[in-house]
């Protein structure tokens, strides 16, 4: 494990206020974790709570004797829930922190502060083999279909490999049996088992990433950018895979990609990030058609929609200034320098992730989790 | 562009009027004066377009030093004009940085500052936002689109990106395994396709304003170059094929309303464009 900086807090820490309550599992003994790992967990009850996460890289100078002079913010304090069932969409800008908070959820990086319960048990703390139960569920599809699969190892080989780890879940006998069923699963041929990535096209080995990716019967999948690579005429292809095995395997995903259509068209609820921070959260309608936040207006503003008439109705929000530095981001409000509302209290004072209070008890799609200091509806998507 | 004219790129037939002259017959001399100075390109990736070791003022300045003979002053006056043109902030100050210290759509659009530097009749951008974040790329396209106004240039926009052609272009040539397959005003093309293809394609985009049903995909796979198939190149794909379509390429035709009126700047490269358009 990489050297980790000292635990530097997250600008802000307090429990955002309009998350779920997380009930907390407090396991004795390595057979209880498991069981509670084990457990199920109703349909729309939250299956993962993230909460003030936090991942600062550090940066560091000399060659010898390493100093650390500052440190990337990727993701700085941030909250949301996964419910079971559900697809949950990130999207945001290049460098916004989309795959540190995956990789944070697979337990792949360690977190620099934070909590991250599944099922109440925080897995940021655990070990052992409570820490590989929590692994088992919690599964992984990558963007690039071409260098995400080892191009020395068959097709049957890379979808089997996670039985080395988890023996328990395909006794040896049983494991071609069942790669060949995965395949059938995915829609590819069982009898191409033998061949290798290099025999297969962009969209099919995307589906040999979901087939191993489902290979130990996870309850969560992460999808980083799991169509981007694709060709515009295969993507649907894999998007329609991908919504019917959450059906049938009963998965929840977070969905992340920068497709904010093709992030609509999949998620339940969507969250939008802003240099390591949350901006807004809510369900695709209350964010696609009520956003509130200024940076998710412009965002979605910017959009090119493939209908010239849906277009020229519509109105375009055009940033001007660039994307500030995740090491050095921009005081109170991480988008002040590129929001045109922005006023004084924006650079004094962080604005947190909560229902907006002019919207607060009301029967509103805008009474929605959103930072901005100044949160009012703008509909940019539709044509006036 | 005459780039490709080498091995192992060849164009083993047709022509390519500028301006009424053959670029596909002029010697290589003649050929360079037009590129650059008449027509000029934008790659997809600035990065690995700008030289990493050269200033990107010194790089700007080369364009007036060689094409127009100018002093090392007056070009690096030019290349700050140009930044600006282009809204690079603090161009002053920033002239002498290297590719690498700026950031990615920044680059980019002094990529496009490179292409207009001399002014050109003709811009070809091949992928020029692809690269960049959606703020970014309506940045860059919004100045793109303004500096063609501003300049009254020819752009040709190559991308994959239907959205990005639906903001800019006047015009959409819609092409699969190497030929074009329709051709269309941009409002037409999107409202009524006359190819499978285009038909396809538009129907398996996600909508940003309604959360839609299950997705329509094309079936199969993208056409391999190598390997193209006979007759019509979409017809393992396209749900309309028949005979016919395995064993005769079909031409680009103009299309036609119903009633046989004309309908400018519309062609299908289809057996069945009627069907397509008005079935
Ligand atoms: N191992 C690392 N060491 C140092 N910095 C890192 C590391 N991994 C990521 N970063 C930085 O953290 C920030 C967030 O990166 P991340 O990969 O999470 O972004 P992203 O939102 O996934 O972007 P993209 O859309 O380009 O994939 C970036 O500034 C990145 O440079
Ligand atoms: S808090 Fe201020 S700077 Fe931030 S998005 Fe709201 S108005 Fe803009
Ligand atoms: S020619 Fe035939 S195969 Fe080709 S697009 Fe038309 S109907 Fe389809
Ligand atoms: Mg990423």
């Amino acid at each position: 494990m990489a050297e980790e900086p000292k635990k530097d807090a997250a600008d802000v820490t307090d429990a955002t206020p309009s998350v779920s309550e997380v009930e907390t599992v407090d396991a004795a003994t390595p057979e209880e974790a498991v069981a509670a790992i084990e457990a199920p967990v109703e349909r729309g009850e939250p299956i993962l709570q993230v909460r003030n996460l936090v991942k600062h890289f550090p940066l560091t100078q000399g060659i010898l004797v390493k100093r650390q002079i500052g440190a990337v913010k990727a993701v700085d304090g941030i909250s949301f829930d996964l419910y079971q069932g559900e697809t949950l969409g990130i999207v945001g800008e290049s460098g916004c922190g989309k795959s540190t908070v995956a990789k944070l959820l697979m337990t792949l990086e360690r977190a620099t502060a934070g909590e991250v319960f599944y099922k109440g048990q925080d897995i940021t703390k655990l070990s052992g083999r409570a820490l590989k139960a929590v692994r088992r569920n919690i599964q992984m599809v990558f963007q690039d279909p071409y260098t995400s699969l080892n191009p020395r190892m068959t097709v049957g080989d890379i979808i089997g490999e996670p039985f080395e780890i988890h023996p328990e879940v395909a006794p040896k006998g049983s494991r071609r049996q069942k790669v060949q069923d995965l395949l059938d699963v995915v829609g590819l041929n069982p009898e191409y088992i033998n061949r290798y990535p290099h025999q297969f096209s962009g969209g099919q080995r995307q589906r040999i990433g979901i087939a191993r990716g489902l290979a130990l019967n996870p309850e969560i999948i992460i999808c980083d950018e799991p169509v981007s690579a694709l060709d515009v005429s295969v993507q649907a292809q894999v998007i329609n895979l991908m919504e019917k095995l959450q059906d049938e395997f009963n998965l929840s995903y977070l969905f992340i990609a920068h497709d904010l259509s093709i992030v609509r068209h999949i998620s339940d609820r969507v969250g939008v990030m802003y240099l390591g921070k949350m901006a807004e959260i809510g369900s695709d309608e209350q964010i696609y058609d009520h956003p509130t936040h200024p940076y998710t207006q412009a965002l979605l503003s910017a959009v090119p929609v493939p209908d010239p008439e849906a277009r020229e109705g519509r109105e375009r929000i055009i940033l001007t200034g660039d994307v500030p530095s995740p090491a050095n981001p921009p005081s109170g409000c991480r988008f002040r320098t590129r929001c045109w509302k922005a006023q004084d209290k924006c650079a004094e004072e962080i604005p947190l992730l909560a229902i907006p209070e002019r919207f607060a008890g009301q029967d509103t799609p805008a009474a929605h989790e959103s930072a901005c200091h100044f949160a009012e509806e703008k509909d940019v998507v539709h044509a006036a | 562009m005459g780039i490709l004219d080498m091995p192992p790129g060849k164009i083993p037939q047709g022509e390519i009027l500028f301006r009424g002259q053959d670029m596909l017959k002029m010697s290589n001399e003649e050929r360079r004066k037009i590129r650059g100075r008449k027509i000029a390109m934008i790659f997809q990736d600035a990065l690995s377009s700008l030289n990493p070791v050269l200033s990107v003022g010194y790089q700007l300045g080369e364009m007036f030093r060689v094409h127009e003979g100018m002093g090392r002053k007056e070009a690096k006056a030019k290349a700050i004009e140009l930044m600006e043109r282009v809204k690079i902030p603090a161009a002053k100050e920033r002239v002498n940085d290297y590719p690498h210290q700026f950031s990615g759509g920044m680059r980019q659009r002094i990529m496009i500052a490179m292409a207009l530097a001399l002014e050109p009749d003709l811009i070809i951008a091949d992928e020029p936002t692809t690269a960049l974040d959606v703020t970014v790329q309506a940045q860059v396209m919004d100045l793109l689109a303004e500096l063609q106004r501003e300049y009254n240039m020819g752009l040709i926009l190559i991308t994959h990106d239907l959205g990005v052609v639906a903001d800019v272009a006047d015009k959409i040539a819609v092409m699969y395994a190497g030929r074009i397959v329709e051709t269309a005003p941009v409002h037409e093309l999107y409202k009524r396709p006359a190819h499978p293809y285009t038909r396809g394609l538009l129907e398996s985009i996600p909508r940003l304003d309604q959360k839609g049903h299950e997705l329509y995909a094309i079936k199969g796979l993208p056409p391999n170059l190598l390997k193209i198939p006979s007759g019509c190149a979409f017809n393992p794909r396209c749900p309309k094929a028949q005979d016919i379509c395995r064993t005769e390429v079909p031409p680009l035709v103009p299309v036609t309303e119903q009633d046989g009126a004309e309908l400018t700047g519309r062609g299908s490269a289809c057996h069945f464009w009627k069907e397509t358009i008005h079935g």
